[in-house]
């Protein structure tokens, strides 16, 4: 009795340990793959990307294949937000600013001054969905009554047109920078003559881990709110045509729509080198440009080029 | 020289257990409490903001200690009757062949990955919940009890068994020929005399409880108001925790902050798990004479 006890004991751990040692190297293996170099003038040098948390994502994988391609390349990328790399491009601590918006009239006589000529590449397209259930009577909103429902001061649908029904906000959680910018350009209204800085996230939305969940949440709660990125639209939720202003027309997202600037929640990715770039950075920046690193944009959730 | 070996290997791991044990509990300490040279303890345990990305940054926990003590009384509430009530079965009830069957599957329970038991709660409970108590959405602090009641199930089942188990048969014997039923022996008899056992079944529960992650990160709903009820959206510590500490940084206020409710939640945990292991003790020598 005592004997069996204990390796009854001993047999549950184990159990545990091969089923997480399992899932952990199921989630690696695709990780995990081995490209061949190009062919060609063997690169090498090494350079570095600051700037914004939104292009990361992107920068990272472009980095990764290109260095993969050119194993003497080296790229170090981070991502401390737009205005910290164009900052470190006016002070030439930056090979390639990445933002995710354009730079200011202010910021180029800064540079000019400091002797940098901003060159600016628009490299992907960013456009935000904002989801509801298909069930949802509602299917334009005004960013202005987007920023009252996610700061909590509209909390039922019928103050927007729908049913009388509680709105279930949801935000994804902290840790995406698609939570700041869409604080910045929709909570607060960036651009917009309300806009208001002051202005956070209500306190009784849901912050949730992964894009993922809150589309799928979305798809079985007729009340639920999102904002999933275009690569995530599904046939079981309804995404809002947004009007900038209650006076301007809705418009639905799209990949033409976001390309053309009419959809509001969209805004060009941007890498800014000083002056037109050359050697490896140019390489590397026609390799983003390229239909294999496009392809890569729509991989990681954003609307390419084209 | 062989035996000498085995034996300064055994020793070894020993030692690296309470060595590791001690760094948890230093870093701990050194990355958790500079937070409150910022945030007075006062502002911190009952501040009722948590804007870790604003200016200037505001850390109230308040929000998330909440959330915790509601998902865990769910949680308990659920799994200590259910628990108990299968404890007593298997062990006074039940043949010996069913017993020996179910015992090892429910203890298989237990070895369920939590992002499994996330994933269970979030397609098919909270759809559920949602529907049942008519709520704007199924993602709650009650969704998630529920959960991690099932996730405490099999520790309190198997240990209050063993506990009941080890309550001496005489005292059963003395029952029944004082004329007393089945039901009245289990009743009056066998779980009064498991109690400290059982005890330390629910400590153990409620223990895992407190510190389950990933089921209370998907299924919580993540809302940052204090909870008045466990039907609402919240956020646990530990889903502040997990959902946090991607975009701080390292040494910065929010990765204090973050620290310090490691802190806290780690002196919960050991203060129940400490309790439990006392209880445990007591069981064990009452029935030693």
């Amino acid at each position: 009795m005592q004997i069996k006890k204990s390796t009854k004991w001993f047999i549950i751990p184990l159990l545990t340990l091969i089923a997480v040692v399992t899932f952990i190297s199921g989630c690696g293996d695709g990780s995990t793959d081995t490209t061949t170099p190009a062919n060609g003038t063997e690169l090498s040098g090494s350079f570095n990307i600051v700037g914004s948390n939104t292009v990361t994502p992107l920068t990272t994988v472009w980095a990764e294949e290109f260095t993969n391609m050119h194993p003497k390349v080296s790229i170090a990328v981070s991502g401390p937000g737009s205005g910290v790399g164009i900052a470190a491009l006016i002070n030439s601590t930056t090979d390639i600013c990445q933002a995710s918006r354009t730079i200011r009239p202010t910021e180029i006589d800064q540079a000019k001054a400091n002797g940098v000529e901003p060159y600016e590449v628009q490299v992907a397209t960013d456009a935000l969905l904002v989801v509801v259930n298909p069930a949802n009577l509602v299917s334009e909103l005004t960013i202005a009554q987007l920023s009252a429902i996610y700061t909590g001061e509209i909390t039922n649908w019928k103050e927007v047109g729908g049913n009388d029904a509680p709105i279930v906000a949801i935000a994804r959680d902290t840790n995406s920078g698609t939570h700041v910018f869409f604080k910045e350009h929709v909570v607060q209204m960036l651009g917009l003559p309300t806009e208001d800085k002051s202005l956070e996230y209500g306190s009784k939305i849901l912050l949730l881990p992964s894009t993922g969940e809150g589309v799928s949440e979305v798809a079985k709660n007729p009340n639920a709110i999102f904002y999933p990125g275009l690569g995530y639209l599904i046939d079981e939720v309804k995404p809002l045509a947004i009007k900038r202003t209650a006076d301007d027309a809705g418009v639905l997202p799209s990949v033409a729509t976001a390309l053309d600037g009419t959809y509001p929640i969209a805004r060009p990715l941007l890498y800014y080198t000083n002056g037109e770039p050359t050697g490896i950075i140019k390489a590397f920046i026609d390799y983003c440009l390229s239909a294999e690193g496009q392809a890569k944009v729509t991989e990681v959730g954003y609307v390419p080029l084209k | 020289m062989g035996e000498r070996f085995i034996e300064g290997w055994i020793y070894l791991a020993g030692l690296l257990t309470i060595v590791v044990l001690l760094g948890i509990i230093i870093l701990l300490l050194k990355e958790g409490l500079p937070i409150f040279f910022d945030t007075p303890p006062w502002e911190f345990f009952f501040g009722t903001h948590w804007y870790p990305v604003s200016e200037p940054p505001t850390f109230g926990i308040m929000p998330f200690f909440v959330a915790t003590l509601w998902v865990t009384i769910v949680a308990t509430a659920i799994s200590v009757p259910i628990g108990i009530a299968c404890a007593a079965y298997l062990s006074e009830v039940a043949p010996d062949k069913l017993r020996e069957t179910v015992k090892p599957v429910i203890e298989l329970l237990a070895g369920f990955p939590s992002v499994v038991m996330g994933f269970i709660g979030l397609i098919l409970l909270s759809p559920l919940v949602q529907s049942a108590f008519n709520l704007p959405t199924g993602l709650s602090g009650l969704t998630a009890g529920i959960m991690l009641a099932f996730m405490s199930l099999p520790i309190i089942i198997s240990v209050s068994e063993d506990a009941l188990r080890a309550v001496p048969d005489e005292f059963r014997q003395a029952s029944y020929a004082l004329g007393a039923t089945k039901w009245e022996t289990i009743w009056h008899v066998c779980i009064p005399g498991a109690l400290s056992g059982i005890t330390a079944a629910v400590m153990l529960g409620v223990g895992r409880a407190i510190g389950e992650t990933m089921t209370v990160l998907m299924v919580a709903g993540g809302a940052l108001a204090v909870p008045v009820s466990p039907t609402e959206p919240m956020m646990p510590m530990t889903a502040a925790i997990a959902s946090g500490i991607g975009n701080a940084v390292r040494g910065g206020l929010q990765y204090q902050a973050l620290f310090a409710i490691g802190l806290i939640l780690f002196v919960l945990t050991l203060f129940v798990n400490l309790v439990a292991d006392r209880v445990l003790e007591r069981q064990k020598r009452k029935f030693q004479r």
